[in-house]
């Protein structure tokens, strides 16, 4: 079937400058919008600049903006895009490099700095694992499996208006590590959490859920830590 | 492009942020200033597409030892991995798999809050009996659970990361690695990384076939650099083909399917395997079930006549699925558009993984020659090394564990090899990029014009998917060989459209092409010269194993008219003598 992508494509000189440029695909049964960006590149435009690896939803590098929504594009079938018109552009929020591929240097750092990695105190067992219950070991379920590819924290409208706020994405990461029972690290986190640029700057606007294409909560990660914050002052 | 490329200094350069980069970076960080390069964001990384597990004797299960492991790994390689290296896996991965749940891997757990484990294809316990639960498991996204937490442990580290920065050359002087040239991906350029220990962790090649589980990015850089640079690589010819790629497109359905009791079934609605490997059925080793599945297609067995059979997971259950298999079910919906605890899932054999590699010693120093000489500087892990664990057939889950042991060991190698040569390295050699620079200026030229590398690649991968698959004989590959030896000439003339810097990524693909037509006259070479089955390598034309006179590791090097030169090395044999292999 014949469909229409409306790609958006930056000025080579000047990436915050560009167009919308239309590409006719004959799109194959079971194809993906990866598949059609893929024929686009091999067959009619080589210079169509996006990323992508894994074209199954576990590396996280095609995340772009489809029909307005936040999607990986290797996960996402053809056919549940309605329209004849397919709109593809990059993250919103990020700044462009080129075409489809968006600048993650500040969201990255924004996750760094809550300093993702399991902080502990005591030393572990030298020759065997620490134990685990698996009911402790669920409360982490819904986080621990963030791809990273950033389609939660793009789409947040405080993102976009504060310079500064850590993002749906470094958050849930620190709820995965602060509600992991073999880590110490709460206060070692609280000062990137606890401000108006951390958990309180969030609107409960649960676009960040919407956009999630795991089907992650972040801002239910958000109000959990909100109140666990809350608990540990009283 | 004629501007003069950038220059950095590191004490240890990791190319490659998967599971052995970065576990290598980690460890090498330690003491020295490490910095890692990739041509993704680490996370990325095709590790993390792992998914059933990570095998190690924990015995958390059942009682299980590293004997087990170790006569399961052996049999598995269809007795030509060396076993000791072989051995050095099995025992390692017991402290390794707790390091790194110390590290902060969020396995699963059992009800005493040990590290979970399940049954995967090839493990058994006492000696090849019954199944065995030997695969440590993170629900169905255990690479992703152990990539991840290196990779935050790298940053915790203070490792430097360059990241999106593609290797292109390697330089060498006086026969001592002194670094990588690598083209910055997102801004343009070329960048000379000056370093006294290059750790080349690159990963596989599975993208030189049509049907793959591999990542687009699974171009084996890394090897057909070190063949590049005069260095020879080790049992090219064997590639694995994963059982349960979904079709068409060869997306991977974990053997955690099977391990958790999925069946597989033809068109009959037969559990096929029956008639293969009654004793153990689905869970034979991998090239066992994708050689049965390969002639129930060709015998018209394949579903509606399809070339794909079935992996029937409804009898577990839907509760169990979504608990243990939630990336499966997640996958089948998404890409078949079926809810697979109500339909089979379709799966046909793919591409799936690269037993041979860059050769190296169980220290991880590439090594230059059949003899085993050593290259001063140069370190390799992971899926780009051949070391040879694997042999002629990897078993599921040894996979990720080699690049944690490995890679591991490969950091403190390093480390120790910084000890021992303490000091500046040697001066660069006048103009270390100039090869890196006449590949770019060569594709940028515009007098090339041929055809573009998509179409190229295309052919390729036919070619390598007809002719040099899961069942070979002397015709199929005589005549691919010839195909690629055409194909590289073809590419001499090839040039990208875009002449821009930044974001380049149709340079990515014609560079990576490059890559895939090398390493690919090693494998048909290599698998025109054994002459014999053994592990993923099939004859028909030649039946049977034929230890008498291919007991060994072939040796190839490339030269730059596209001939190959073959050595051969023998097998480590130090526990267990080749026997039958049967399942």
């Amino acid at each position: 079937m014949q469909r229409t992508f409306r790609i958006w494509r930056t000025d080579v000189e000047n990436p915050k400058r560009g167009e919308f440029r239309d590409y006719e695909v004959e799109v194959q049964e079971a194809w993906t919008v990866l598949d059609a960006l893929n024929e686009i590149k091999w067959r009619h435009d080589g210079s169509l600049a996006y990323r992508r690896s894994c074209r199954h939803g576990i590396c996280g590098s095609c995340a772009m903006t489809i029909d307005g929504k936040n999607d990986l594009a290797c996960e996402l079938q053809v056919s549940a895009c309605k329209g004849r018109v397919i709109m593809v552009e990059p993250l919103r929020s990020f700044p462009v490099l080129r075409d489809l591929i968006v600048d993650q240097t500040d969201f990255f750092e924004r996750y760094d700095s809550i300093k993702p990695w399991l902080i502990c105190h005591k030393a572990p067992p030298t020759d065997k694992e620490r134990l685990q219950s698996p009911e402790d070991r669920a409360l982490i379920d819904g986080t621990w499996e963030c791809i990273l590819c950033g389609s939660c924290t793009s789409s947040c409208p405080v993102y976009w208006s504060s310079s500064q706020f850590l993002g749906p994405a470094a958050i849930l990461k620190a709820y995965r590590y602060i509600f992991d029972s073999r880590d110490e690290g709460l206060e070692d986190r609280l000062q990137m959490l606890d401000n108006k640029h951390g958990l309180w700057r969030c609107h409960t606007i649960f676009n960040c859920v919407e956009a999630c294409p795991k089907a992650l909560n972040p801002t239910e990660a958000i109000i959990k830590l909100r109140r666990k914050i809350v608990a540990e002052k009283i | 492009m004629a501007k003069a490329s950038e220059r950095h200094r590191h004490d240890v350069v990791v190319v490659g942020a998967g599971i052995a980069g970065l576990y290598a970076a980690l460890k090498a960080s330690e003491h020295y200033d490490t910095a890692v390069i990739s041509k993704v964001y680490p996370t990325r990384s095709h590790s993390g597409a792992a998914q059933g597990g990570c095998a190690g004797s924990l015995g958390n299960m059942q009682e299980d030892s590293w004997q087990w492991h170790l006569y399961d790994t052996v049999r598995g390689s269809d007795f030509l991995g060396d076993q000791d290296a072989q051995e050095i896996l099995v025992r390692e991965a017991v402290p390794v798999m707790y390091e790194m749940e110390h590290l902060g891997v969020p396995f699963s757990r059992t009800p005493e809050g040990k590290i979970a484990q399940r049954p995967f294809g090839g493990h058994y316990s006492d000696f090849g009996k019954g199944p065995i639960s030997r695969a440590c498991y993170a629900a169905d996204r255990t690479g992703h659970a152990q990539l991840h937490t290196l990779y935050e442990q790298c940053v915790k580290h203070g490792v430097r990361f360059y990241n999106e920065f593609y290797a292109v050359q390697l330089i060498m002087k006086d026969g001592t690695c002194l670094g990588v040239v690598a083209w910055d991906i997102t801004h343009g350029g070329l960048h000379i990384f000056h370093t006294k220990a290059t750790f080349f962790a690159t990963g596989g090649y599975g993208r030189a076939w049509r049907v793959t589980t591999n990542a687009h990015a699974n171009t084996g850089d890394g090897v057909s650099l070190i063949l590049r640079a005069g260095f020879p690589l080790e049992d090219m010819e064997f590639v694995q083909f994963h059982p349960t790629g979904i079709y068409p497109h060869g997306m991977l359905v974990s053997e955690a399917a099977r391990g958790e009791g999925g069946y597989l079934l033809n068109a009959e609605g037969k559990r096929f395997m029956e008639n293969y490997a009654p004793a153990k059925m689905e869970l034979a080793p991998r090239d066992v079930v994708s050689r049965a599945e390969q002639t129930e297609i060709d015998e018209g067995r394949g579903i509606d006549g399809k070339p794909f059979l079935h992996c029937d997971l409804r009898h577990l259950g839907a509760d169990r699925i979504r608990a243990v298999l939630p990336q499966i079910h997640e996958l089948a919906l998404k890409f078949c558009g079926i809810d697979c605890t109500k339909v089979p899932i379709p799966i046909q054999p793919s591409a799936h993984y690269s037993m041979g590699g860059i050769p190296t010693r169980v220290d991880t120093q590439v090594v230059s020659d059949e003899k085993a000489t050593p290259v001063p500087g140069l370190f390799a892990a992971g899926e780009c090394a051949c070391v040879s664990v694997h042999g002629a057939n990897r078993l599921g889950t040894n996979s990720t564990l080699e690049c944690a042991v490995y890679g591991r060991r490969g950091g403190l190698a390093v480390v120790d090899y910084l000890r021992k040569n303490p000091g500046e390295p040697l001066e660069l050699p006048d103009q270390p990029d100039a090869l890196a620079c006449e590949e770019m200026s060569r594709l940028f030229s515009k007098s090339n014009g041929g055809d573009s590398a998509a179409k190229l690649r295309e052919a390729l991968q036919d070619g390598m998917q007809k002719r040099c698959g899961i069942y070979r004989n002397e015709n199929d590959l005589q005549a691919q060989l010839t195909e690629v030896r055409s194909l590289r000439d073809q590419f001499q003339k090839l040039r990208v459209s875009d002449m821009t810097a930044k974001c380049n990524t149709e340079l990515i693909e014609a560079l990576e092409l490059g890559h895939l037509l090398d390493f690919s006259v090693t494998i048909v070479a290599g698998a025109l010269a054994r002459r014999e089955c053994r592990g993923a390598h099939w004859r028909k034309d030649r039946p049977g194993r034929n230890d008498k006179d291919w007991l060994k590791h072939t040796f190839s090097w490339l030269d730059q008219k596209g001939d190959i030169r073959l050595a051969y090395r023998p097998v480590t044999i130090t526990r267990h003598q080749p026997e039958e292999r049967k399942y």
